[in-house]
């Protein structure tokens, strides 16, 4: 009954959908108020019954009921609750009802700040999130429907898949989404602002907090989704530049771009039609990496089964959302305006300059992954594009924006001079190539990727101490406390996104440079020394978990005969889908991070182990952490307060 | 209407028409580096008598199908009704017995009906590694000279052997 109940609920949202979606444009071309003032109580109906629908899957998980054939393929009952739970986004169907609750949450949170905006504006705006909702509904509803009904039901499932149960599966996806989905609004917004023929100040500061949140959960996404990588795929590799990760980065990328435009759109009033670009495009890629993971063109480790039915409907989805916005983007764009005059040195260009290697980044990005799809699609054989691309063209790409980006912060607007600026950045500069050159030469190892990354991750960071220098010297207050508190939180939260970013560029430069990997044969008792850690392997020894069996290896570390850590590396069965799993263990610290795995039992009790040391592995997460704090410093600045009546008097601030 | 404002359309109408070009493609599918080269030699027992035997090299001349199959794989059986179909038609087709034990390959070929003009066996896998055999069923297509001209990977679909298997076979009789 129950499931029932959930399908008649997302039934019913789609029909709220298409009322959220078509009356309030009805009403726009009539210009009938009540046809527009529909749209916030269609969209709060629909999000309700979404949450509903969501909620009656959620039950079905938590009841084990393998009368649904969703539940009963991708859960088990032995399966603890948590990854019970956590399988409802473990398989196609499940994910596509998650994608579009958390469209439902970010449609329900905009019917409340929206009444900001003239009602033309927001009506509109929550018809196209509308219209979204319509697409996606549909093609659940059509072709993967999670409540179908498996009659006679199953006795158990077939158990979720062991390389998802681990905590990340539990935030991973939902945060990742989270960001995806909620660039939505931004596109809604740029839309709107489209079919208005206008883009104002206050149209780009009530857009901004939306962007950041979006962006705020992608980076936390992505960052988890890399760590959960790391332990538990067993390479201990962070990032593989695969399918389904491009996919969730180039958002990223393209997120980071529009949120520096929105900035001078709404501080300069300039970028106008290229902020509206940056919005389609970030909610554009978010589609396309949907229908890239969904619909399996691409092979990738993160595999899911492919449908070409599937896969067509989505593609005719992307054409008609993403084609009908640049076909209207070419059409209007003219009349949304390109805004004030800038000079060639200014912040304004140095933020353009960055939109620019971000977007050419992204397309570098983009062009890596549909490669091998492209030169297939012509009948030209079968190839794969791997990291050295990636590594290579990306870095190279960024490096000069990562330059621009420690001396964009002090730049003036509308008009900055390179002396001025020279005479600035001097010292950060010389801090930066000393540190450079004196990190690797107490390491003992010089490569130039180790000191251009070095270089970088020193200049950004020292940056930011001259541009928060800088604040405080034109601060007319006396007291450095009343100086310091004077500063926004906006502005502290791009120093500390930029400190992120520069945190985690050093922690990748030293895993790079300075890692050290063994594979060994080791026996029992025997003690092996890497990089000044002794590692003694105890033996092996049966464990049970709670659905699966394992073999527990135990490791003993010691530094410099100090005791340091002790490491447990499993290899698990998981029965029901007689999967072998590898579970590293991991001692991390700020400096290090010892990394065990377990490789196969060979004879006499002895085993092919794995071992690595990782020397600042944990700065690259910590640095992404640093970027979204960064980005909720930004989120509680009090011109994104709502309800300022201010917003439309008050002088683009400066 | 300026040009660069119809660039972003235009970019994404050229990614759409290859991502809808890449729903029909395999990404996982490899083709096999044997074609245009000359068929892998074998000889081995035949499932009907175990004293005789089948030759590649009894093949010279014929342009002839070799499809891999085995008692144990399902993807067998469904392509089975068709195989027959193409035996009626005098379809040049031999079977190759992979991984398989005599007895089990003959019930099935007497309980579905023996498209095979010959069987032959091999049941340690030996050829089959020869031919980059990794999943049954799989078909080559080898012309009179000995070279292969075509492998279907799978099941042959009734599409595949429309569109190519039969005017190729058509074309190397010439």
């Amino acid at each position: 009954m129950i499931p029932e109940i959930g399908h008649f609920s997302l039934i019913l949202a789609f029909l709220f959908a298409l009322i959220q979606s078509t009356l309030p444009f009805t009403g726009l071309a009539k210009n009938n108020q009540t046809f527009m003032n529909l749209a916030v109580p269609a969209a709060r109906a629909q999000s309700i019954l979404i949450a509903v629908s969501f909620l009656c899957l959620d039950y079905a998980f938590y009841s084990n009921d393998f009368s649904v054939l969703y539940v009963a393929s991708t859960s088990n009952s032995n399966l603890p609750i948590i990854y019970r739970l956590a399988a409802i986004w473990g398989g196609h169907e499940g994910s596509m009802l998650l994608w579009v609750s958390i469209l439902a949450i970010w449609t329900m949170a905009v019917t409340f700040f929206a009444k900001e905006l003239p009602l033309r504006f927001y009506s509109t705006l929550i018809a196209v999130m509308g219209l979204v909702s319509v697409g996606l509904l549909m093609f659940i509803l059509f072709t993967s429907n999670p409540f179908e009904r498996l009659i006679p039901a199953a006795l158990d499932g077939r158990d979720l898949n062991p390389l998802l149960q681990d905590p990340g599966m539990v935030f991973h996806p939902p945060l990742l989404y989270m960001g995806y989905v909620g660039f939505s609004v931004a596109f809604a917004f740029a839309i709107a602002a489209l079919l208005d023929g206008r883009l104002d100040v206050t149209w780009a500061r009530w857009t901004r907090p939306w962007t950041t949140a979006a962006w705020i959960f992608l980076t936390l996404g992505i960052a988890l989704g890399s760590r959960w990588a790391y332990y538990e795929l067993g390479w201990g590799g962070w990032w593989f530049w695969d399918a389904v990760e491009n996919a969730s980065f180039m958002p990223w990328l393209v997120g980071t771009a529009l949120i520096h435009s929105l900035a001078v759109t709404e501080k300069r009033n300039a970028f106008k039609a290229w902020t509206v670009l940056l919005s389609i495009c970030a909610f554009s890629l978010s589609l396309l990496g949907t229908f890239l993971v969904r619909s399996g063109v691409l092979t990738s480790v993160h595999a899911f089964a492919s449908d070409p039915s599937r896969g067509m409907f989505i593609l005719l989805f992307l054409a008609i959302v993403i084609g009908g916005a640049l076909v209207l983007f070419a059409l209007r764009a003219p009349t949304v305006g390109l805004g004030e005059k800038f000079d060639v040195v200014s912040r304004e260009s140095l933020l353009l300059t960055n939109n620019v290697v971000l977007i050419v980044a992204t397309g570098s990005v983009l062009l890596g992954t549909l490669y091998p799809l492209l030169i297939d699609a012509m009948g030209m054989g079968k190839i794969s594009v791997g990291p050295p691309y990636f590594d290579a063209v990306f870095v190279a790409i960024m490096a000069p924006g990562i330059f621009l980006m420690g001396i964009g912060p002090v730049a003036r607007w509308k008009k900055a001079t390179l002396p001025e600026l020279a005479t600035k950045l001097r010292w950060a500069m010389a801090v930066s190539l000393v540190s450079a050159l004196l990190v690797p030469s107490v390491l003992g190892k010089l490569t130039l990727m180790i000191f251009v990354g070095l270089l970088m991750a020193f200049w950004v960071m020292s940056s930011v101490f001259v541009a928060l220098r800088i604040r405080l010297l034109a601060s007319q207050n006396s007291t450095l406390l009343d100086k310091l508190k004077e500063i926004t939180p906006a502005f502290y939260g791009m120093l500390v996104a930029h400190f992120g970013l520069a945190v985690f560029i050093f922690g990748v430069t030293m895993v790079k440079g300075y890692e050290s990997e063994q594979d060994l044969r080791m026996q029992i008792g025997e003690s092996v020394n890497v990089r000044g850690f002794d590692f003694r392997f105890d033996g092996v020894k049966p464990i049970r978990g709670p659905n699966y069996v394992a073999k527990q290896g135990l490791f003993y570390v010691t530094n410099q005969g100090a005791e340091h850590a002790t490491l447990t590396p499993e290899k698990r069965l998981y029965p029901v889908q007689g999967a072998i799993m590898t579970e590293a263990s991991i001692s991390t610290g700020v400096m290090r991070d010892l990394y065990v795995s377990l490789g196969e039992e060979l004879e006499q009790g002895a085993w092919s182990v794995r071992i690595y040391i990782k020397p600042f592995v944990q700065w690259i997460w910590m640095g992404a952490l640093l970027m979204a704090i960064g980005g909720v410093l930004t989120l509680v600045d009090r011109r994104y307060r709502p309800i300022s009546k201010k917003l439309n008097v008050e002088s683009p601030g400066v | 209407m300026k040009l660069k404002l119809i660039l972003p359309l235009a970019l994404f109408v050229i990614v759409m028409g290859f991502l809808a070009k890449g729903l029909f493609l395999n990404p996982r599918e490899v083709p096999s580096p044997l074609i245009g080269k000359p068929t892998p030699i074998f000889t081995a027992p035949t499932l009907d008598d175990a004293s005789k035997s089948f030759s590649t090299a009894d093949m010279k001349g014929k342009v002839w199908l070799l499809n891999v199959w085995a008692s144990w794989c399902a993807a067998c059986r469904e392509e089975h009704p068709l195989l027959l179909e193409m035996r009626q038609h005098d379809l040049p087709l031999y079977g190759l017995a992979y991984k398989d034990t005599d007895a089990e390959a003959k019930t099935v070929l007497q309980q579905m009906g023996n498209p095979y003009i010959i069987t032959a066996t091999d049941a340690s896998g030996k050829i089959g590694i020869d031919y980059g055999v990794y999943g049954v069923p799989e078909t080559y297509v080898i012309d009179k000279t000995g070279i292969i001209r075509y492998k279907q990977i799978g099941p042959i679909t009734p599409a595949a052997l429309r569109d190519k298997i039969l005017p190729l076979l058509k074309e190397l009789e010439k």
